[in-house]
């Protein structure tokens, strides 16, 4: 199945990024072939709405589950009406979180935030 | 006559200073363009209040003719719109109601409502028309409803005064924009006069004639003074710091109602704005 995962960096030994709407980049990751591509985040400098246009491009990339530390509302709405899985990453590496989902150790993220609209995080 | 009272932060007195004119002058209107959290109705606690809800325009797909093409979803700078499993989705709470999205729709499948952002109300409180802009919690801008607002209150003879939103921003810059004079109220405090510097070079940018008001003046230094006497800038009124103010204020009464003191202070305050604005009009029409 292929799957997305919001990254700090093109580097699978990096941080995944804490923010899913304004990550600099994107892992596309196939668990059958275990092929990596990377997308740049064109939300990532969006005055608003931004994870409403990153989960657009994560839909349009056709995978099945986004591994992410948390996701806002707006986000989630269009995420789960791709018909796309929320699970929950883990503190460590992209590489550790993979080898996690792969082994079922990921949990289904169940806390949407309400969004920040430009106002902080909290 | 349109009197603006500004300040660079909450909390200065602008609606102290904006409801005691209104309450000073023989008849005004007082208009409360702090749409995120009007106040003045406390105090005027005006009767026969009229309310009139103010709408954005928020774009409606027809999914007959939608085909697809996210024109729409990539114009849309705040990302207001998505394209999900063949149906575009509209997030209304982020769409600022610029209509860019019709415009550009090859397939003429969008169209537009109205949604409500907010409110205005209009009443009296014995000699003051008294104007209130609510606006829906959430919602990204207030200017629609301060527009609403001069609108409702063109037509009046009387002094308005205006009771502008708190800094330096957009809303800020709507409700002066008509002013024929601005009153600036700060504190005696480094923060206040930290905060006058950025009113003071909103209304010079917007060439409005100006003064200010010092509020809750004590015995030593007042930083906002300073400023003034240092960029010539007229001190219209030093009000005291007094606690019986405070009180009355902390209490929703008027203090031009209450206390001749007071009506003296503010009616003259009054009274030196308007001959500013005739001297102004006579030096510069």
């Amino acid at each position: 199945m292929k799957l997305a995962m919001p990254v700090e960096a093109k580097d699978m030994e990096k941080k995944v990024s804490p923010s899913f709407g304004r990550t600099p980049y994107f892992l596309i990751y196939d668990t059958d072939s275990k092929e990596a591509i990377y997308l740049d985040n064109g939300a990532a400098g969006t005055q608003g709405g931004a994870g409403i246009k990153a989960a657009q491009i994560i839909v349009d990339s056709n995978v099945q589950a986004l591994l992410t530390p948390r996701c806002g509302k707006n986000a989630a709405e269009v995420l789960v009406d791709g018909g796309i899985k929320l699970y929950k990453t883990r503190e460590g590496s992209v590489k550790e979180n993979l080898e996690d989902f792969a082994s079922d150790k990921l949990e289904l993220l169940e806390e949407i935030h309400e969004g920040f609209h430009n106002h902080g995080g909290k | 006559m349109k009197i603006a009272v500004l300040s660079g932060k909450g909390g200065a007195g602008k609606t102290l200073v904006s409801v005691n004119l209104a309450a000073a002058a023989k008849e005004a209107t007082y208009m409360d363009c702090d749409v995120e959290e009007p106040n003045g109705h406390l105090f005027f606690k005006p009767g026969k209040v009229h309310t009139e809800f103010v709408y954005n325009k928020i774009p409606v797909v027809d999914e007959q003719r939608c085909t697809g093409c996210r024109t729409c979803v990539d114009f849309c700078k705040f990302n207001a719109l998505a394209y999900i499993n063949g149906k575009l989705r509209i997030f209304e709470e982020i769409c600022h109601s610029c209509g860019g999205c019709q415009l550009f729709c090859p397939e003429d499948a969008l169209w537009e409502k109205n949604k409500a952002i907010g409110k205005i109300e209009t009443g009296v409180s014995e000699n003051v028309q008294v104007l209130t802009g609510v606006l829906n919690t959430g919602e990204a801008s207030g200017i629609p409803i301060i527009n609403r607002l001069f609108e409702a209150g063109q037509n009046t003879q009387n002094h308005t005064i205006i009771d502008c939103p708190p800094g330096s921003a957009c809303s800020v810059m709507e409700s002066i924009e008509d002013a024929d004079y601005c009153v600036l109220v700060a504190e005696p405090t480094l923060f206040g006069a930290h905060n006058l510097k950025m009113v003071h070079e909103l209304v010079t940018l917007f060439k409005k004639p100006h003064g200010v008001v010092l509020n809750k003046c004590v015995e030593g230094d007042n930083p906002s003074e300073e400023f003034c006497v240092n960029h010539n800038i007229r001190i219209l009124e030093k009000i005291p710091y007094d606690t019986e103010l405070g009180t009355l204020n902390s209490n929703a009464f008027i203090a031009v109602r209450e206390q001749t003191a007071y009506r003296q202070l503010f009616s003259s305050l009054l009274q030196k704005i308007v001959k500013e604005v005739a001297y102004e009009t006579t030096t510069h029409p």
